[in-house]
């Protein structure tokens, strides 16, 4: 979708006056069907991802899957050398069943560690991040949704989108400043 | 303006009923203002202070740890006093960004961040010691399990193995729970960002974040899961760490209370660092409608009751100690009190300790600043002189007498400790300047406005009470 200047649309997208204003916004956009479409807040608002339709965030596996691959990790790092590679006898304690315990400390630590690398690079990874450049930075006004401003943005690529209809259902849903954002 | 809280409503977080943008100018002004004189002359001490550090630094290690004033009976003393201190202020940190947030105080959000840094740096200062300890810092490598040509490999039943993963694990984990806390906010810096140059490195370091919802979904359950796995983190280093004693057979050492007493003691130390950074940084940069006496006063009482545990503790030894029957661990604490340390004790242990944090039971001492600072000062003090006592007291009068001995620090552990001092604080003085000094993106959140339902007749209307209490 082009506009009369030759522009690649974006998106359509509109500024709300408060975090509450956006949140029955966002309602009224995931009743009239819309898929691809996001809002943009300072803050994570409580109850946003309902309003918008979204599920529970999976990044829990991508943890889960961290703290598993550093338990083995730390199992293999102790044992192999402990019991293969150099097995050594302190305090007459030999590495064998019973001594077992001694070793859960590091297994825990790493445990914890791979979570943590887990979570980090999924919030990325899941986030598309890092992305320096995006067409929602086209849109002089959007530098405020970092600080006061609340914005709701329609894709282009929404297979409901038109002009006429986005425009509308923005207008209509409370939101102000309502303007087509270029892709390039 | 009363942030005094009432039975049934909840004193507002921020004060005089600030809106989003006030916050993100005066939290984004610290960076972006040109730096209060007051800051150029505590720079100019701690920078002084932390030069004279890294010379003691150079100094011992061309040199040798022969400099410091280490000797039988004493093989650790200032070094590991100085470890353990730096370590346990690193705590507060993670307590208040992963513990409070679970438990849903939605006050940690004015003093998340600073403290996480804090825990930061405190780390760093740590890690310095038992590095330097190791003797030929270059071997410091030895510690890793990395396959050498010699076939050697650790003992990973070791407490000290078990403290090398556990306190850089803790620093990884920290820097990674900052980071991520830190990227919404460093998203507002770069959209105020008005050089070129703030542009492109706020920008790099802010990966492009939009505040899209759908990426603070992911955003949410990552910081909750970050809190979730710290949460057993934070407790396991303090442990750790005192395993390092107490799986000893030392009198003093040798304690299975340890782990539990070393951990509240961390968080009693970290929060007194806390205030001690922020009640000065608070005001040098007019922060008092977002660190408010509310703040300080939850913080004053969780120094109370981590410093009365710690005092029960303190007690409980005793009890242990004269229970056991065992003569070396009731001559151990005999020692203790009446020995040649005997000032450290009274002094660091029962007055800055135990005695000075129960002003907090009164409210007028919560909420004086002068007064929590004193109380601060003292625990400071108190906790380093509590490592010292544990760690030199145990080890200068163990079971024979013909090798009793004491410790006497050279000039050059007294000015490493007193450079980490001004390390530490010139790291926290250039993050205040560099970076947003409290989580902008979280204390919007307190706001009433912050609140979907704000303002609507259906929702709950909670401007008269400052905003609900539940996130």
């Amino acid at each position: 979708m082009r506009t009369p200047f030759g522009h690649n649309v974006y998106a359509m997208a509109a500024e709300y006056p408060s975090a509450a204003a956006l949140y029955e916004a966002a309602k009224i956009v995931r009743d009239a069907g819309f898929k691809r479409w996001d809002v943009h807040s300072p803050f994570p608002i409580h109850g946003m991802d309902e309003a918008m339709g979204l599920k529970k965030s999976w990044l829990s596996g991508w943890v889960l899957f961290g703290g598993i691959s550093g338990l083995l990790t730390a199992v293999l790092m102790e044992f192999g050398p402990s019991s293969i590679l150099y097995p050594l006898d302190v305090h007459g304690k030999p590495t064998n069943f019973m001594t077992v315990p001694a070793f859960f400390p590091i297994m825990f630590e790493m445990t914890v560690l791979f979570s943590a690398f887990g979570a980090f690079f999924a919030v990325l990874i899941m986030n598309g991040l890092p992305r320096p450049h995006h067409p929602i930075f086209n849109w002089d006004r959007f530098s405020r949704a970092t600080n006061d401003g609340f914005f709701l943005v329609i894709e282009a690529r929404d297979p409901r989108f038109t002009e006429v209809e986005a425009r509308e259902l923005l207008e209509k849903s409370g939101g102000q400043h309502v303007t087509i954002i270029h892709d390039d | 303006m009363d942030s005094v809280e009432e039975p049934l409503s909840r004193a507002p977080l921020v004060l005089n009923r600030r809106n989003f943008s006030w916050l993100t100018e005066r939290i984004s002004g610290v960076v972006e203002q040109p730096a209060p004189r007051w800051w150029w002359v505590c720079f100019t001490i701690t920078g002084t202070i932390a030069t004279f550090g890294l010379f003691c630094l150079g100094y011992q290690i061309s040199t040798g740890v022969g400099t410091w004033g280490l000797n039988h009976p004493v093989g650790w003393a200032w070094d590991i006093t100085n470890f353990v201190f730096w370590i346990g202020i690193g705590h507060a940190g993670t307590l208040i960004s992963a513990i409070l947030y679970l438990l849903r105080q939605r006050w940690r959000t004015s003093i998340n961040r600073s403290a996480e840094a804090m825990t930061l740096f405190a780390v760093m200062c740590a890690a310095i010691f038992p590095g330097v300890h190791v003797g030929r810092v270059w071997m410091a490598w030895y510690l890793a399990p990395l396959p050498n040509n010699w076939g050697i490999w650790q003992n990973f039943r070791s407490p000290l193995m078990w403290d090398v993963f556990a306190v850089s694990t803790y620093f990884t984990v920290s820097v990674l729970f900052w980071y991520t806390g830190l990227i919404p906010d460093l998203a507002t810096l770069r959209d105020r960002a008005t050089t070129k140059i703030r542009k492109f490195l706020f920008g790099f370091f802010a990966c492009g974040w939009r505040g899209s919802n759908r990426n603070w979904r992911h955003y949410e359950m990552a910081y909750l899961l970050l809190a979730g796995i710290s949460t057993p983190l934070v407790l396991s280093v303090h442990s750790v760490v005192s395993f390092d004693f107490a799986t000893s057979i030392l009198p003093t050492w040798h304690t299975t209370i340890f782990p539990p007493y070393f951990v509240a003691g961390a968080i009693f130390g970290g929060f007194a660092m806390v205030l001690t950074l922020l009640i000065p940084a608070r005001a040098m940069f007019k922060l008092h409608d977002i660190i408010t006496p509310q703040h300080i006063d939850k913080m004053a009482k969780i120094i109370l009751l981590t410093g009365s545990f710690v005092g029960y503790a303190y007690m409980m030894e005793f009890f242990t100690a004269w229970y056991s029957g065992n003569s070396y661990e009731r001559f151990a604490f005999w020692n203790r009190v009446f020995g040649p340390y005997w000032w450290y004790w009274w002094v660091g242990m029962l007055f800055c300790n135990m005695l000075s944090p129960q002003l907090f039971w009164f409210r007028w001492c919560r909420r004086n600043v002068y007064v929590v600072y004193f109380v601060c000062m003292c625990v400071n003090a108190g906790m380093w002189f509590e490592r010292f006592i544990i760690i030199v007291g145990g080890l200068h009068r163990d079971f024979i007498p013909s090798s009793w001995g004491m410790f006497y620090p050279t000039w050059v552990d007294l000015w490493t400790y007193i450079g980490t001092l001004g390390i530490f604080t010139s790291l926290f003085l250039l993050f205040v300047r560099f970076l947003p000094m409290i989580a902008m993106s979280e204390v919007k959140i307190t706001l009433p406005e912050a609140d979907a339902h704000y303002g609507s007749t259906n929702g709950q209307h909670p401007a008269a009470a400052g905003g609900k209490e539940r996130m």
